[in-house]
């Protein structure tokens, strides 16, 4: 954000302005000379589809609090009237709650490169918990929208997810009465969860403007995880290379997207959230929104209150500590043949998780559940560790520039079994 | 690059792995034996649309035969004039009102009176409250018709719920609400029934309260469509599909533009990608 | 390659680049319309368009308020002196000039409806009252007379007319 910018403001009023508020020499160094990695692939323009998404969802959000009323015996109707009433209110109702599970699928996936390539390292460790720290505002702010429509499922998930706090010894009721702002979830309960999901947003904001300034920074790592040594020879500036590409990558993220939108807007929800909450009547199966699912499988998959509190919420925590928990130097799972397996079996067991979450926690769901959860564990705090041990990376390239000659002269580290489409 | 599609290929592989092992252990897990037949909608896919007749013979099963017992609290007398409805004109949506007598009030004199619908009355309720429902169907609560077609499903499983993303069925409430009404028959031996309850082959449990509500040749349609129970309930049921989706047809149309659109751009931003990298080596 | 890019090739440069910029702008502004569309009057306001009105109880001398689309309604049943006052004024006296028999259906002098919203900043103007026994707005001092019409003040209109019919002697429907 700093030092990259050889901005001269032109015209004097622009020099005068300029001389006092810096901030389009700001603007010109983060998001025009800025040097950009030269060998960044489509994964990385996940970064800016996410501040598409947050624009996106507050936007919505913003018009869809315009017509709604958080109170519980119109809260219902009020998103009803939204669908049928509100001119455009379907769409803009139907891009918002979409638009959650979208920003959900782009975090994970943005999560997961910057697992692969070893984003976390040093430099970088700061700027990976601001990630941390963001993707727990996401869940929170995502548990209390999926309240707001208060059907059967927003009220059964806000039930099951407060109640967890009961597991804290010898005050957890209290702690969950002081949530609920009553003896069960009630109106106190819709209205403060209204309002924190219209102020947590902002917060997100804010620690997105932190993350972005930590990567600007330290600058950013690249598939090939060696930093920029000759800006000239190893990067491009953020415009226009940056921008025409991760704005293309967002349009084709919106024909995504507008496939929810327009032909199945139901496909992410449940039908039970359809039928109006009822406080005297619990739907067969509750499950929570698809990106909450592994996390409530490892929560189930504990045969102990506070035991399965405990391990959800330090499935999350871990990934905090995840700059210390790996200890190879060599950032790029490209370099790291061993890594690169379990980061496989680590994913295929993340996904594995939510689609055991999804289930009746019963028979061989909960066997299938216990041994997923302790490798996700595992993983974390024994395997990686150890590999950083153990593994005999591969020779890194010197700079990006040699990781780009060598890859065009079709030295490039083939992977096996991988037989997708040319992406680029 | 070929670190690139390792990436796509291995997470598809990791997905089709993992839900399929998973897969393969539901179908050990229970049978979901008697899955509603999937039926051709006319409002199915990109292009679907109601079909104008099939909403105005729902329409007549359901004023005729369900507003009995079950409410539409969010269906306006209004909107069976607007457009991507059944398409009566709004004489016909006023004649339909002024059938109905609305409780309005209260007058200068405090007393809350009756006067013929209109137009921006929504459809009168058959109990004054839910509990007078309940009390009048022996405790059972004959839920509310407005959003009931999007708030029944029935399980897909794998690999359906993934093929059904890419081919947009989203047609399962209207399948089960079909398939329930025709699901009624006589309890197979073995089963004891409860007091008031009906056997129903669809129900979740089999035990539904809600009698048969509907038999053939009940409710007469004026335009030569079969009067059957399958007929009349595939009727009813895109009529409630339209009446839980009344811009059904507006999201497709727009969604159609939007998609071409998006398509047409993405294809110029990729051009114009190109061209600014193209004498970057990267 | 960059030192024999050619003319031609540059103007198809330029085209690319014009014809990308402006297909994205289209879209940013279409994907505007909705968020801006959705601050009109709902479905179900608009459908609210409607008031029946029985006026058989309003007596000679009477104004009643009711109310339709959220606005003061103001009903007279005017007197013989007032219609009188209000077709007598001589239409050069009036800042917004119009004759009396332009602001009552056919017939039925006695009924004057009219929006009850004063037309200098919108406040609600008091009864049987001013210079001229019709209205007077206590926020500014508009006075209007037995007709609705402006007579006095900072208001430049006369009170607005709503759209009305008597579907019989006794019965009105505005909207």
């Amino acid at each position: 954000m700093e030092g990259h910018s050889t901005y001269q403001p032109k015209g004097k009023v622009a020099q005068w302005f300029e001389s006092r508020l810096p901030i389009v020499g700001l603007i010109h160094s983060s998001a025009v000379a800025y040097p950009v990695p030269k060998n960044l692939n489509y994964m990385w323009t996940f970064g800016a589809i996410l501040t598409f998404m947050l624009v996106c969802q507050i936007v919505s959000g913003v018009v869809l609090a315009m017509h709604y009323v958080a109170y519980g015996p119109v809260a219902f109707a009020r998103v009803e009237h939204i669908m049928r009433d509100v001119s455009y209110g379907w769409l803009i109702r139907y891009i918002h709650a979409n638009g959650a599970s979208m920003f959900f699928i782009a975090v994970y996936i943005h999560m997961f490169r910057g697992m692969y390539y070893g984003s976390y390292k040093a430099p970088r460790e700061v700027l990976w918990i601001l990630g941390v720290i963001i993707y727990l505002l996401m869940m929170a702010t995502g548990f209390m929208g999926y309240v707001l429509p208060w059907g059967q499922m927003s009220f059964w998930g806000a039930t099951v997810i407060t109640n967890l706090f009961s597991a804290i010894p010898w005050v957890g009721e209290t702690i969950v009465q002081w949530l609920w702002g009553g003896y069960s979830v009630g109106d106190p309960t819709l209205n403060r969860f209204f309002s924190l999901h219209y102020l947590l947003p902002f917060m997100i904001a804010g620690v997105v403007g932190l993350h972005i300034w930590a990567l600007h920074h330290v600058g950013q790592n690249n598939p090939d995880g060696v930093d920029i040594k000759n800006v000239a020879k190893d990067s491009v500036p953020f415009t226009p290379y940056a921008t025409i590409k991760d704005t293309f990558a967002m349009v084709v993220f919106l024909i995504f997207f507008s496939w929810f939108i327009f032909y199945i807007p139901n496909y992410l929800g449940h039908s039970d959230n359809y039928i109006p909450a009822n406080p005297l009547s619990t739907p067969a199966h509750i499950v929570p929104e698809w990106y909450y699912l592994p996390f409530y499988a490892i929560l189930r998959s504990i045969p102990d209150k506070l035991g399965g509190v405990l391990a959800m919420f330090g499935a999350i925590v871990v990934l905090a500590f995840l700059p210390w928990l790996d200890t190879s130097k060599v950032r790029s799972a490209k370099y790291r043949p061993l890594f690169r397996q379990f980061f496989w079996i680590f994913a295929a067991v993340a996904v594995g998780l939510g689609y055991l979450g999804s289930q009746p926690a019963d028979g061989w769901y909960v066997v299938v559940s216990r041994i997923f959860t302790a490798y996700y564990f595992i993983h974390f705090l024994v395997i990686l560790p150890l590999l950083g041990l153990f593994e005999r990376p591969k020779p890194v390239p010197a700079s990006i520039a040699d990781a780009v000659l060598a890859k065009s002269k079709g030295g490039a580290v083939v992977v096996a079994g991988a037989a997708g489409p040319e992406t680029k | 690059m070929t670190i690139r599609s390792s990436l796509f290929g291995a997470v598809a592989a990791a997905l089709l792995l993992a839900s399929g092992a998973s897969g393969a252990l539901a179908s050990e897990g229970g049978g979901h034996d008697n899955r509603p037949h999937r039926m051709s909608w006319s409002f199915a896919g990109p292009f679907g649309t109601y079909d104008r007749g099939q909403l105005q013979r729902g329409f007549k099963v359901f004023k005729e035969v369900c507003s009995a017992c079950h409410s539409a609290n969010y269906l306006y007398f209004r909107n069976l004039a607007a457009p991507g409805g059944p398409g009566f004109t709004e004489a016909q949506a006023k004649q339909v009102a002024s059938e109905y007598q609305i409780t309005d009030g209260p007058n200068d004199a405090g007393d809350m009176f009756q006067r013929p619908g209109r137009l921006s009355d929504h459809w009168p309720a058959p109990f004054p409250n839910d509990n007078a429902a309940r009390a009048a169907n022996g405790g059972a609560f004959p839920p509310d018709f407005s959003v009931l077609a999007k708030a029944r499903s029935y399980h897909v499983g794998f690999p359906g719920f993934i093929t059904d993303a890419f081919i947009q069925y989203q047609e399962h409430g209207v399948d089960y609400i079909h398939a329930l009404l025709t699901g009624y028959e006589d309890a197979p031996a073995g089963v004891h029934l409860q007091p008031g309850l009906n056997y129903n082959k669809y129900f979740p449990g089999n035990q539904i309260a809600m009698p048969k509500p509907i038999s053939d040749g009940q409710v007469e349609y004026s335009d030569g469509a079969p009067q059957t129970v399958d007929q009349y309930s595939q009727d009813v049921a895109a009529f409630m599909m339209w009446v839980a989706e009344p811009h059904l047809e507006d999201r497709k149309r727009i969604g159609f533009q939007v998609m071409i659109f998006l398509i047409v751009l993405s294809g110029l931003l990729y051009f114009t990608k190109k061209k600014v990298w193209q004498h970057v080596s990267h | 390659m960059a030192h024999t890019e050619t003319s031609d090739t540059t103007t198809r440069r330029d085209f690319l680049y014009i014809a990308t910029g402006a297909v994205g702008a289209v879209g940013a502004a279409a994907m505007v319309w909705p968020f801006i569309s959705q601050l009109q009057p709902d479905a179900s306001v608009l459908a609210l368009s409607t008031t029946e009105v029985d006026i058989a109880p309003i007596a000679e001398g009477q104004i009643v308020t009711v109310q339709w689309r959220g606005k003061p309604i103001f009903i007279s049943h005017r007197t013989a002196a007032e219609i009188k006052s209000a077709q007598d004024v001589p239409l050069s006296a009036l800042p917004d000039p119009q004759p009396d028999q332009d602001r009552v259906k056919p017939g039925k002098d006695q009924w004057l409806v009219v929006i009850g919203i004063c037309t200098h900043l919108g406040c609600v103007p008091l009864g049987h009252q001013g210079q001229y026994n019709g209205w007077f707005c206590p926020c500014h001092g508009s006075v209007y007379d037995t007709s609705g019409r402006i007579r006095q003040g900072p208001a430049p209109l006369n009170l607005a007319l709503p759209p009305y019919a008597f579907t019989s002697d006794t019965k009105i429907v505005i909207g």
